[in-house]
């Protein structure tokens, strides 16, 4: 069935779009499938599913183009490949940046659908184990790893991770409805949106950065150097961040409760520990696009895998698919794989075939896209301010949006003139609710019993690896030499 | 289901929109909720039924649709041709969250569907009856764990006054507040929790599937799909069912009221609108005009009264 010309013309109008909206910040997966629902009406039900999938694994994609190019995280998950993407675009080496993570994008979606077909059934299994004290126990591990990932001084990055913390506590809290620092403000009720925050942070505060320097600005942004493609050495320093991101991101997209950021925040602090020259993260490491990238085009097969299994859509994108389903009278869950095989096993295997033609597809268009960096500064960055605004009221049309938007914008400009790392306020706000609701819902659960964060050997273990993780490097820079503990002694300030 | 798939993408090649109103609907959630697909499922039959020539939908999601709410009302005003959906939910925020836009501020047409609130554990759950989970409840309603929806939405309330027409004080229940169906069913699915709350056709495909139990539909009636006892004939005097429903704009002329209703009246009626009814298993409880305005008023007089006794509106 998968070959069928129909089909791979559905993959192929599927990936494309999907790739076009990625790229475009404030449209995502999710709105253009429900656009594109009532479309599909008088289709055939495999074809436009297809087409959906084929959407679901272009917006993953196209996410890291504005990414990587311009600093604009067309969505959460490609947050984390804008630190080093970004970093190499500007050296020169968006080619490579770009190459890394859509070849990377391919072999995790290629690895991650074959888990799909074939280990579906254990691994929801296993994501059932996880429950809220679970779930804390992976925050923590999280925060303990990404905030030695991150900038130089360990008190200014701490400074930073507080802020992102402070600002995730606004909005309504959602295990009492209660609002929190909202000033009676509706929109602010639900909290800032990562996105933004993410994309003022990034975007907006480099903008006013530049011109705050002046156009004769010191670092000059060189479009390409050396090849457009990459070189024998960027494959070396590749392809294990892909197996390790598609390892990483595939189980915690398939946790009910994952969800993309997670992985790609753990695939880029395991990248920094495990490199042979962590110095180069914050200036253009390779390995820091590879493997979160490889980390975010995984976990959306992993969201597959609740939603087959057990009929759990787990993002707002796997909901809509469930919709789709719906509407064409099928019920995913426990019966899927009994009742429509034909129709699970068309599905996965125009997932493979989706994700083929993706890298067919973009891999000639990065030539094209780094002339984009090739465009004069005033002029760049003006369609970056421009790109940026328009996104944001794309994603909800609102004046207290934009008045958000701006705020956190000279906010970024000023941890930049100050040199305060930015990406720790938006791991904070990420990281923050998850943490908080989860160690709230487990309490409740175990009312007030404390240890219950102890008490399953998951939670336990994830815990102790979590300690491990700030105890050893302490130990190590304890024996090491002078230049390690003068390191120390900068860190304790 | 295919023959009328096709027949409709027909009706919506041969209807003739000359005459035909425009319309733009707010689901004020995100792409993927229960308001997200009411308004999409209008747009799908107006447009198929010739009841709109073109139809769009906008998503302002936020705070329980409040967000939306007070930009239609803001924005909107005067226009007969915007709609908003909305619902339980909705009156439960706008008291909770103390909005300052309520529904008296938009000029409600209908309610459009209704949907039972089911209370069920994992199959391998020891409990077998709703006494039983009860009966565990009065010994200690702190020991008894449960998954739901946002804090104050319909699945809060209705284990709210579960506890009061069973004796128990609502404010000592333990209500563990779950983001989106998913997660809550997978704590329920994994038991994480002691018992799930949540719109019956959630449940109905784990029932099927026989991974998990209803054990008791919230309804005066029984629920079609389960066989599950009600609340009422259980022994506890609760009546719960989740509605949505859509209002116009606020200051329209009478005229443009009339005309609003005519045409959600015609969507109500049609075959479209039916059969998709039947596959999102949705009841058909449309109501409007002055029925559903002293209706949607006793609906708001009695959320108000459980928010109060379960702590959560002061």
């Amino acid at each position: 069935m998968a070959m069928d010309p129909m089909i791979l013309l559905y993959a192929l109008i599927g990936v494309t779009l999907g790739t076009a909206v990625g790229v475009l910040p404030g449209i995502g997966p999710a709105l253009t499938v429900a656009l594109l629902l009532p479309v599909t009406y008088g289709l055939d039900p495999a074809g436009s599913l297809i087409m959906f999938a084929g959407i679901y694994y272009g917006g993953m994609y196209g996410g890291s183009t504005t990414s990587i190019l311009l600093n604009t995280p067309g969505e959460s998950a490609s947050i984390v490949t804008a630190l080093e993407g970004n970093k190499m675009a500007r050296a020169g080496r968006g080619g490579p940046a770009l190459a890394t993570a859509a070849i990377g994008s391919f072999v995790a979606g290629l690895i991650a659908t074959l888990a799909l077909a074939f280990l579906a059934p254990h691994i929801v299994k296993l994501a059932l184990i996880f429950g809220p004290r679970e779930y804390f126990a992976l925050m923590v591990l999280a925060f303990v790893t990404v905030s030695a990932a991150f900038g130089d001084s360990a008190i200014k990055g701490l400074t930073s991770l507080f802020v992102g913390l402070f600002l995730a506590l606004v909005g309504i809290d959602q295990l009492t409805g209660q609002a929190r620092l909202a000033f009676g403000v509706p929109e602010m009720l639900d909290g800032v949106e990562v996105t933004t925050l993410a994309v003022a942070l990034f975007a907006i505060g480099e903008a006013l950065f530049v011109a705050g320097q002046g156009a004769m600005g010191a670092d000059k942004i060189e479009a390409v150097k050396g090849s457009v493609w990459m070189t024998r050495a960027d494959w070396a320093r590749s392809w294990k961040p892909w197996l390790r991101g598609t390892a990483i991101g595939f189980p915690i997209g398939a946790m009910p409760a994952g969800g993309a950021e997670i992985g790609t925040l753990l695939s880029y602090a395991a990248e920094k520990r495990l490199a042979k020259n962590p110095e180069e993260f914050g200036h253009g490491a390779i390995e820091g696009v590879a493997g979160p990238e490889a980390a975010n085009n995984a976990s959306a097969a992993g969201t597959l895998v609740p939603l087959l299994t057990l009929g759990l859509p787990t993002s707002a994108t796997a909901a809509i698919l469930l919709a789709g389903f719906q509407q064409f009278g099928l019920q995913p869950g426990p019966l899927l794989f009994v009742t429509s095989p034909q129709l699970v096993w068309g599905l996965i295997a125009s997932l493979l075939i989706a994700n083929v033609m993706l890298l067919v597809l973009n891999l000639p268009m990065i030539r094209l896209w780094v002339k984009l960096l090739t465009i004069p500064k005033p002029w760049l960055y003006a369609g970056i301010l421009t790109f940026a605004t328009l996104g944001t009221i794309g994603m909800n049309p609102s004046p207290v949006e934009l008045a958000m938007l701006l705020v956190f914008g000279l906010m970024g400009f000023a941890m930049r003139l100050y040199g305060y790392p930015i990406a720790p306020v938006v791991v904070g706000l990420i990281l923050g609710p998850m943490a908080e609701s989860q160690l709230r819902r487990a309490l409740s659960i175990s009312q007030g019993d404390w240890t219950t964060l102890v008490s399953t050997p998951v939670s336990a273990g994830i815990l102790f690896a979590a300690a491990l993780a700030l105890v050893v490097p302490m130990i190590l820079r304890l024996r090491g030499r002078g230049e390690v503990l003068s390191r120390l002694a900068a860190d304790e300030d | 289901m295919k023959h009328t798939l096709l027949g409709a993408a027909l009706a919506a090649v041969l209807a003739i929109p000359a005459f035909a109103n425009d319309y733009m609907i707010m689901a004020p959630a995100s792409p993927g909720g229960g308001w997200d697909s009411t308004a999409r499922s209008m747009q799908e039959v107006m447009v198929a039924e010739g009841i709109a020539g073109s139809v769009q939908v906008q998503n302002v999601p936020g705070a329980g649709g409040t967000v939306g709410l007070a930009q239609f009302a803001s924005t909107a005003s005067g226009d007969p041709s915007q709609l908003i959906v909305g619902g339980y939910v909705m009156v439960g925020a706008i008291l909770t969250n103390e909005s300052p836009v309520s529904l008296a501020d938009v000029t409600p047409i209908a309610r459009l569907t209704g949907e039972a609130v089911a209370i069920a554990v994992s199959a391998s759950s020891p409990i077998q009856t709703i006494n039983e989970l009860v009966d565990a409840m009065k010994a200690d309603p702190g020991a008894v764990s449960w998954a739901g929806g946002s804090a104050g939405g319909v699945d809060h309330i209705t284990v709210g006054l579960l506890a009061k027409a069973a004796g128990i004080d609502p404010t000592k229940i333990n209500y563990v507040a779950f983001s989106g169906g998913g997660e809550a069913l997978a704590a329920i699915l994994g038991n994480q929790v002691t018992v799930g709350i949540s719109g019956v056709g959630e449940f109905l495909p784990q029932v099927e599937a026989g991974t998990m139990r209803i054990l008791a539909v919230s309804t005066a009636e029984k629920w079609a799909g389960t066989d599950a006892p009600t609340l009422m004939e259980s022994g506890y005097d609760v009546n719960v069912q989740n509605w949505r429903m859509v209002a116009a704009a606020p200051g329209l002329t009478d005229e443009q009221k009339a005309a609003v209703t005519a045409d959600i009246d015609k969507l109500v009626n049609s075959a479209g609108w039916k059969s998709l009814l039947e596959t999102k298993g949705w009841a058909n409880t449309y109501l409007s005009g002055a029925d559903f305005d002293k209706q949607l008023a006793v609906e708001i007089e009695a959320t108000t009264a459980v928010l109060k006794d379960i702590g959560l509106v002061k």
